[in-house]
This record gives structure tokens, C-alpha cells and sequence, in this order.
């Protein structure tokens, strides 16, 4: 269409090429039958389904859940935002990564870097570390809110044992955190933590030695610790959520209602 | 008819003596095969007694026509519309015969013979001109009914859950779960321009800061450290509290989901729960130098997130 001018307009030119671009190839072949950004959606049950169905959400959600379960008020959303809080952590985690050394002195001047040289980089330091706070605070609220549902009720009494390991590794992650940006803090906090694990009786003596990576902490815990932090801890507790989440969807989805 | 109970011999009995006027006793004599059917016309003869496998008596069609109405009606070659058509006879009959019904018109009577008939023609034996339906003419010991099956009340899987009342995930759940993500995100952000993450001296081996405390969810478990041997706050307290709770599930045999119907439960879960968040806070906030009382607005905070 045109304008007063016998010109098509900027407004008519954006959606012509929006349209355009909407029922290529390209798009359609990355948005799946019910997707919203598909040319033609409509707001119908069958899409609505579809939107799930067609989407790698339906490894998390069914199509529909019982009507209870979407109250804000039932489950306050603490286990989608400890997963949520996971993924944060993680994307932060990695631009952290780019700018720290596990050795000492390194690991505090680059801490320090952070604040001084890297752009946004006390930023996300700063959301790294209250987003860990967080998480331990709804994984453990998450714990609470389904204890008083009372959903670790059969079937769902092994779920909550995983979600017990969750809780542990959680703690774990956030412990071998600590440590690593090597200041006053970090030395004492994780000194005053592992020896608690020294007086385990019997294999007290090795755990710590385990642990640490020597009698005592040393330059040499921080690579320990970092390679945990950052490798083998999350990688375990991705494979616990995992079987966490699959469980939830085959021990019937959410609990209740009460 | 042998067989059949003598109760549901007389219902029969009762039943077809009342639609034909007769007599109840002279019935069921008659279907017990003990006296001979009436003498019936002899117009009606051949085409049921010819039948190899009787059809039940019932099946003669009551509303057979007279033979006069049936005369008076208009004439039809049925053999020949038949071939022209190419359509069975007794199709085409069935349908002359169901078109004359409703429209209230005497059946046309046919130029072929009902006798002529194949044997799959067999109910337009019935137009032949019958006055009264012919009684049985069943072979003794000949039973005209089947068990097919016995379906017993409680053999029939109830597949059909009751319906629940659910609601579609997009969109309703997952607006509120993208609400809830972007607040907390938003939350952290700007919680974080404005609180820095804490960052003290290098770490110094020689120097340890008073009072040394762990991170704050283990505060808890150092604050025991003051009331029990090492052994006990910092190994079997928290070592049997995560067994313990890995147990509720196996040791809480309470089937109930309702808080009023499990207040035993619901009651020791949050005495723990309420024990250690007051010794996490007294351990991070009540607790100065040499890790003693102190009162956080008298001394001042000894305590890092």
C-alpha cells in the first residue's frame, strides 16, 4: 500500500519483510508446528499443546498440569528457581572463568581485576555470589515447602532422597566457592568448615587430607577446590537434577492438592 | 424345548397366549411340544417348514398382510426389475415392503413366488398371504438361543480415571514461571549494583581474623561446636540430620497429605527447621570475638556473607 507520497512506507516495508521472513524455510524449520513465532498461530487447544509438545520443555512440563499446581501460592516457585538460579550461576560462572587463575597470588589480584579492569566484572561477580546465597536459601526453602505438602509421600519417597543429595551438592558447591577468591574470608571460612569434616571418626584424618590436598589448606587446595567448583561438582548435580526432574514427571507430576 | 426352566416356559407361554387370545395352558402344552400346534391354515406351508434351521416364531412378521389388501395392490414384476436393476430380489422387496409401511399403503403384491425364493429370501416368505404367524415349529431338543458370553460385574477394567481439573501449561504456567524468573533476576540485579560482594585482605596464613567463622549455612553446626565435642557438632549431628532426612520418606508411614491429619510429623519437622535457622542466626550474628555472646547493636556485626 502506499502513502500520500505513491511511496511504500517504512511501517509497510517491516512488515513485508517480517512476513517474509516469518514463512521461510529457515524459520519454520527452527520453530515447530504450535510455536507463537510461527506464521499463521493461533490461540487454540490444540496449539496450546502443541507449544509444549513440540518444544524441549516438554522434558520439564506436561501439557497440562492439575489446576492447583500453577497457584503462585502452592509452590512459590522454589524449585524452578533454585534450577533457574543453577543456570544463572553457571552463565555467570563461565564469564568468571575467563578472567581467574586457581594459583596464588593470582586468584585474589584477579579477583581484585574484576572490580578494576573487567568490564561488568564486579557485576557479575556480585551476582555470582548472592545468587549462590540464594540458592542455598530456596533449595532449602524447596525442601520445606515440599515437606509440609507433604509430596515425599509414596510414590515420590525416592525423589526426595535425591532431592536430599541436591540439597548436599548445593552445599558443596557453595563451600568449594568460598575459597576461591583466596582472601581473609575465603582462607578462614573453608578452614573453620573442613576441620569440622577432620574430626570424622576413623577416616576423619584422610577425608581432610583428601579434601584440601594436604594437612593443612595451601595454594595447591585452591586447584583442588576450583576444579570441583567449577567441573565435577556441577556435573554431578546436572545428573541428579536430571533424575530429579524426570522423576517428578513419572511419580505424577506436582503433589496434591492438599 | 428341553432345556429351558419351567418359569421362563410359562412367560412365553403367558405372553404369546395373551397376543393370540388362546389359552395360557393350551400354550405352554403346546411349546413343551406335549399337544400339536392348532391346525393352521394350509396356505402357509411350505416356506418355514422348508427352512433347514427354523426361524423362531416370533420373526413372522405380524402385520403380514390379508391376502385381499395384497390383491389389491398394484402389480409388480420383481424378477424383472431385479435383472434390470441388478439388484436382489428380496432387497428389492424389503424395500417395496418398507416403503408401502410408511407411506400407509398396502404392500404390492409380486408376480414372482414367494416358494421361488432362495433360502436367503426367506422373510419374504412372510408377504405370502398368512393369516396368523405359524407357532414354533422348533425340533425337539433344538435350542434357539446362545450363550455368547458371561460378563461378571467386577471383570470390567475401569480404565477411565475420574476427570481432574487441569489447565493447559502454556500459556498459564509458564507466564507465572517467566514472571517469577525476570523478578528474581531483576532482584539480583539490582541488588548486586548496589551490595558488593565482599573481598577482604590476601589471604594470610599467620594471621587468623577473630572470630573465624564458617560460611553461613554451616553456622549452625559451628555454633554447636561451643556445646559439644567436636565429634558430635561437626561429624554424627550433621551426618545423621541428612541420613534423617533422607529417611522421613521410609519412616513417616502416615499416609495423610492434609497438615491437620499429620501434626506429629509437621511438629518435629519444624522444631528442627526452627532450631537451626535461631543457631544459624545466633551463630552469625551473636557471637563476637572469641566466638562469645555479644550483642550485634553493642559490639558490632563479626559477620561475611
Amino acid at each position: 500500500m502506499a502513502n500520500g507520497n505513491g511511496r511504500v512506507g517504512l511501517r509497510e516495508r517491516l512488515t513485508q519483510a517480517g512476513d517474509h521472513i516469518r514463512t521461510s524455510q529457515v524459520w519454520s524449520s527452527i520453530f515447530r508446528p504450535g510455536s507463537p513465532f510461527r506464521a499463521g498461530y493461533t490461540d487454540s487447544p490444540r496449539n496450546r499443546s502443541y507449544v509444549i509438545m513440540n518444544n524441549v520443555l516438554y522434558h520439564l512440563h506436561p501439557v497440562k498440569v492439575k489446576r492447583h499446581a500453577v497457584r503462585l501460592s502452592y509452590t512459590l516457585c522454589l524449585g524452578g528457581l533454585s534450577f533457574f538460579l543453577f543456570i544463572l550461576l553457571t552463565i555467570t560462572g563461565i564469564f568468571l572463568m575467563f578472567y581467574y587463575r586457581p594459583t596464588s597470588p593470582q586468584a585474589y589480584l584477579d579477583i581484585q581485576a574484576l572490580a578494576t579492569d573487567v568490564a561488568f566484572g564486579q557485576l557479575v561477580r556480585n551476582l555470582h555470589r548472592w545468587g549462590a546465597h540464594l540458592m542455598v536459601l530456596t533449595v532449602f526453602l524447596h525442601m520445606a515447602r515440599v515437606f509440609y505438602h507433604g509430596a515425599y509421600k509414596p510414590p515420590r519417597e525416592f525423589n526426595w532422597v535425591v532431592g536430599i543429595v541436591l540439597l548436599t551438592l548445593t552445599l558443596l558447591l557453595s563451600f568449594t566457592g568460598y575459597l576461591l577468591p583466596w582472601d581473609q574470608l575465603a582462607l578462614w571460612a573453608v578452614t573453620v568448615g573442613s576441620n569440622m569434616g577432620a574430626y570424622a571418626p576413623v577416616v576423619g584424618d584422610q577425608v581432610s587430607f583428601a579434601l584440601i590436598g594436604g594437612v593443612q589448606i595451601t595454594p595447591d587446595t585452591l586447584l583442588r577446590w576450583y576444579v570441583l567448583h567449577v567441573l565435577f561438582l556441577p556435573f554431578i548435580i546436572v545428573v541428579f537434577m536430571a533424575v530429579h526432574f524426570w522423576r517428578v514427571r513419572k511419580d505424577g507430576g506436582i503433589s496434591g492438592p492438599l | 424345548m428341553a432345556g429351558l426352566p419351567e418359569h421362563l416356559l410359562r412367560r412365553s407361554a403367558e405372553a404369546r397366549a395373551k397376543a393370540e387370545g388362546r389359552d395360557v395352558e393350551e400354550v405352554l402344552a403346546e411349546l413343551k411340544g406335549e399337544a400339536p400346534p392348532p391346525p393352521q391354515e394350509s396356505a402357509a406351508p411350505a416356506p418355514a417348514a422348508a427352512d433347514p434351521e427354523p426361524a423362531q416364531g416370533d420373526t413372522a412378521p405380524v402385520e403380514a398382510p390379508a391376502p385381499a389388501a395384497a390383491a389389491s395392490g398394484p402389480v409388480r414384476d420383481l424378477e424383472a426389475e431385479s435383472a434390470a436393476l441388478g439388484v436382489p430380489v428380496s432387497l428389492l422387496q424389503r424395500a417395496m415392503e418398507g416403503r408401502a409401511r410408511t407411506e400407509g399403503k398396502p404392500i404390492p403384491a409380486m408376480a414372482s413366488a414367494p416358494a421361488a425364493a432362495p433360502a436367503a429370501a426367506a422373510p419374504a416368505a412372510a408377504a405370502a398371504p398368512a393369516a396368523a404367524p405359524a407357532a414354533p415349529a422348533i425340533p425337539e431338543g433344538v435350542t434357539t438361543q446362545r450363550l455368547l458370553t458371561v460378563v461378571k460385574a467386577g471383570a470390567i477394567q475401569q480404565v477411565k480415571s475420574s476427570p481432574q481439573d487441569k489447565v493447559s501449561v502454556w500459556p498459564h504456567l509458564l507466564a507465572i514461571e517467566f514472571v517469577a524468573l525476570m523478578v528474581v533476576t531483576a532482584g539480583l540485579i539490582v541488588f548486586s549494583v548496589f551490595v558488593d560482594a565482599p573481598l577482604l585482605e590476601f589471604a594470610n596464613f599467620n594471621e587468623q581474623p577473630n572470630p573465624s567463622k564458617a560460611p553461613w549455612y554451616f553456622l549452625g553446626l559451628q555454633e554447636l561446636l561451643s556445646y559439644f565435642d567436636p565429634q558430635v557438632a561437626g561429624v554424627i549431628i550433621p551426618t545423621f540430620g541428612l541420613i534423617g532426612l533422607a529417611l522421613i520418606p521410609y519412616v513417616d508411614k502416615n499416609p495423610a497429605v492434609k497438615p491437620s491429619d499429620r501434626k506429629l510429623a509437621i511438629m518435629i519437622f519444624s522444631f528442627f527447621v526452627f532450631a537451626s535457622a535461631v543457631l544459624t542466626t545466633y551463630g552469625s550474628f551473636f557471637r563476637g570475638p572469641g566466638f562469645n555472646f555479644s550483642f550485634p547493636w553493642v559490639d558490632g556485626i563479626f559477620f561475611d556473607f
